[in-house]
């Protein structure tokens, strides 16, 4: 046995690699090993989550193990792209060493885009099979959640966490241990943990991936930190429009109950916990944690004033403790390394790993995991590969778009910028959940904002007046801006009004609403001031915006 | 009862254990303008009318949403905030289709009264004339949605006070409308008890009596407050 190396095939089948085909792939190639024999029979082939490289679906990795049963090493694996059915029996053939591979289809492993990534959260995304508790177990899932039980006292669990430094994923950046400790240091009485899946950003797709490539690290993490905080109850609340990850995170779920992992008398201990899946109803807002808990209780969607916080007066009342997938996904791994280790990796006041979900104008689109404080010109340029077809110092962006609606866009000359809560909100944009994109030069910034605009006013919960009625007034202004018809009133009362949303709505994303226009503002403000009807009446502008105007 | 000593606008107050921001306001003698909030309902702190700063973080919190605390320090009249209150004012006005002129809250209108207490006497953002309906199928009362400022002062009231739920919210941001019942004529509701409640707490012409005509509607915006103290402190208003 010791001679024969194992090959595996890893074929992606979350949502980007599904929407390209890897089901019939998949398929493709289970047909092709049972038609070829012999070698072949002795490749597994094994449905897993995202591979990463979401642009070039289907993507399939080919690991040639040593015959002792190691972990393949990256110099093992092979990673092919785009591949379609009719290829299935070469890349069999080329594995068992019977014929030539799809070298067209093949990627380096070796290339920036694979070799930059540090995987943390997405440690087991696109290792294991997320339909498969099993092969979860194989791979230390739940290994912490059994040792913390057995080991810590939930004091001890909070402890590494705040050693961590690990702060909310979801976009605020609160710090999570301080946020178990308040839930945890309430008066005597029931607690609930709540997982926000409720991921809504345009451009943002990481707690997806998560939910569908390895939905048990979730499962562990929230788990852990019911225990820690002295929770019995939980929930997830996911968006309607994930279906795939629901339908994972359900049978992850049963799977989980089935071997005692989740129910009464966890792993042995006296520690019991529920877990739920909330499914949300389409709606943007639900992704703020007042709104979201609204929801789960049955009632409207809409957020409410804090404080009281979710930490102290939550679901029912009762202390609540709400963190995003990413947040809770992070948890199994500080504890395994321990919160120094992970406090290591990053900058001075963001530690750990961020993932961002790479898209718009740029090479390699996919999921990308890199330690915080990673400059935005390595994720765009040397991981991203820049805008297709461009070149020049800037790869021909024009600005990156973080945080969604409620982000800004960074202009190019700032790419320099290191990725971390504090940097990027000093640039007028936010962390946000992790969305990342990229926009090309030929993009017209008052067109940009409109279209998040657009998006606020559709989002809008309605509950309060400067978010209802004043996105609307910022639609229509923007409407002038990019129909070219404005004044300079209108760049006054744009900027006027930006403020008074900005200050004055009542949570977070009606508070966040008027940064798209804020942050362009700030640095494409040439661009609103030719879209001017009258462009001679504003300051001095560059001779090439006048040209672009008059042509 | 354990008290809460704070400063508004400077000036000490001292609020019992439990009072809101906008309590502790009042007692300082502060006037300040609210729209969604009403006495006897729970707060909501949707109109952002009430906003004060809160003097140490500078952040902005509604008074009617947001509990006294020892020591705190509260400003209520910056010249920020009386802009913010100007700006939400307009925003107001140009979001539904007010019309003083023939309305039938004319001269008992809080809208109108607060438009006249932050000095907003034109809206700078253009009106939006919204397309929006008119229900009279209810045998005594009528609600015209133009005039809605969506306060959910009656939905509360319906549900808080008279506990029939009539009223509630329907989809969202511009397009949010109240709704009775399971979005039906009003008449065909049968939860309704023809209280009329939510025609005494709506701050404009919005749910008004079919009897008035313009300048004729009369509220008694006091009504959820008597009744809570009476079922709660069993004071009545004979006593």
């Amino acid at each position: 046995m010791a001679a024969t190396p194992q090959l595996q095939l890893r074929c992606c089948a979350a949502s980007g690699c599904r929407s390209a085909g890897s089901a019939a792939l998949q398929a493709a190639l289970l047909a092709a090993r049972d038609q070829l024999g012999g070698a072949a029979e002795a490749v597994t082939i094994k449905p897993v989550g995202c591979l990463r490289l979401c642009g070039r679906g289907p993507l399939v990795a080919l690991d040639r193990r040593g015959g002792d049963g190691q972990e393949p090493s990256a110099g093992s694996t092979e990673l092919y792209a785009e591949l379609t059915p009719e290829q299935a029996p070469a890349l069999l053939a080329a594995a068992t060493g019977l014929g030539e591979a799809p070298t067209a289809q093949r990627l380096d492993p070796a290339h920036p885009f694979f070799a930059l990534q540090k995987p943390v959260v997405l440690e087991g995304c696109g290792v294991v099979n997320p339909e498969s508790i099993d092969d979860a177990l194989a791979h230390g899932t739940y290994a912490q959640l059994r040792r913390v039980l057995l080991e810590c006292t939930p004091e001890q669990v909070r402890d590494q966490v705040k050693r961590s430094g690990l702060r909310g994923r979801g976009g605020a950046g609160y710090p999570s241990g301080l946020k178990w400790d308040t839930v945890a240091l309430q008066p005597p009485g029931p607690r609930y943990v709540v997982c926000n899946a409720d991921e809504g950003d345009p451009g943002a797709f990481m707690d997806r991936s998560v939910l569908e490539s390895d939905p048990h690290r979730l499962i562990e993490g929230m788990a852990i930190a019911a225990y820690a905080v002295g929770a019995e109850q939980g929930y997830v609340y996911v968006r309607a429009e994930y279906p795939l990850a629901i339908e994972r995170l359900r049978l992850a779920l049963r799977q989980a109950r089935g071997k005692g992992l989740l129910g009464s008398g966890i792993a042995g201990s006296s520690f019991n916990l529920r877990l739920e899946v909330r499914v949300g109803a389409g709606a943007y807002v639900c992704g703020e944690e007042t709104a979201l808990l609204a929801s789960i209780q049955g009632q409207r969607g809409t957020p409410r004033p804090r404080p009281p916080y979710p930490a102290q007066k939550g679901l029912w009342d009762a202390p609540t403790l709400i963190n995003n997938v990413e947040t809770l996904t992070s948890i199994p791994v500080i504890l395994r390394e321990g919160g120094d280790w992970y406090a290591s990796i990053g900058t001075e006041g963001s530690k750990g790993t961020k993932v961002f979900a790479l898209s718009g104008a740029v090479a390699n689109t996919g999921l990308v995991e890199v330690p915080m404080g990673t400059t935005l010109r390595t994720v765009v340029q040397t991981i991203g590969g820049g805008v297709p077809g461009a070149d020049g110092p800037d790869g021909g962006v024009k600005a990156v778009q973080t945080g969604g609606p409620s982000g800004g866009c960074i202009p190019a000359h700032l790419l320099d910028t290191p990725v971390d809560y504090e940097s990027l909100k000093a640039l007028g944009s936010m962390m946000g959940s992790g969305g990342l994109v990229v926009m090309g030069e030929t993009t017209s910034m008052p067109e940009v904002a409109r279209h998040f605009m657009r998006f606020s006013v559709n989002e809008s919960c309605g509950k309060c007046v400067p978010c209802r009625a004043g996105t609307v007034q910022l639609a229509h202004l923007l409407d002038r801006f990019v129909e070219r018809r404005a004044t300079l009133a209108d760049l006054e009362r744009l900027e006027e009004l930006c403020t008074m949303v900005g200050a004055t709505s009542l949570c977070g994303l009606g508070q966040a609403a008027p940064n798209p226009v804020l942050s362009t503002l700030r640095y494409f403000r040439q661009e609103y001031q030719a879209a001017c009807r009258d462009p001679d009446q504003c300051e001095p502008l560059d001779a090439c915006v006048l040209q672009e105007v008059t042509r | 009862m354990s008290v809460h000593t704070l400063t508004v606008d400077g000036m000490e107050v001292a609020v019992p254990e439990g009072a809101t921001l906008l309590d502790a306001v009042r007692a300082a003698g502060v006037e300040l303008p609210t729209l969604c909030h009403l006495d006897g309902l729970s707060p909501v702190g949707a109109c952002r009318l009430c906003l004060v700063e809160m003097e140490t973080s500078g952040h902005l919190q509604p008074a009617c949403a947001t509990a006294a605390g020892e020591g705190m320090a509260v400003l209520t009249q910056t010249p920020q905030l009386q802009h913010y209150r100007r700006m939400a004012v307009e925003l107001f006005f140009a979001e539904g289709n007010h019309v003083c002129a023939f309305c039938v809250a004319n001269g008992n209108c809080e809208l109108q009264d607060v438009a006249v207490a932050v000095g907003m006497d034109h809206s700078r953002f253009p009106y939006q004339y919204p397309n929006r309906r008119v229900d009279a199928s209810h045998p005594r009362f009528a609600i015209d949605h133009h005039r809605c400022i969506l306060c959910t002062r009656c939905v509360r009231v319906c549900d808080e006070i008279e506990g029939a739920h009539v009223w509630d919210v329907a989809n969202r941001g511009g397009e949010c409308s109240i709704i009775a019942g399971l979005d039906q004529p009003w008449g065909e509701v049968q939860a309704c008890t023809s209280c009329g409640k939510c025609v005494d707490v709506c701050p404009t012409g919005a749910i008004f009596r079919k009897d008035d005509t313009t300048a004729e509607k009369e509220a008694n915006r006091e009504r959820p407050q008597l009744l809570r103290s009476a079922r709660e402190q069993h004071q009545w208003q004979n006593q």
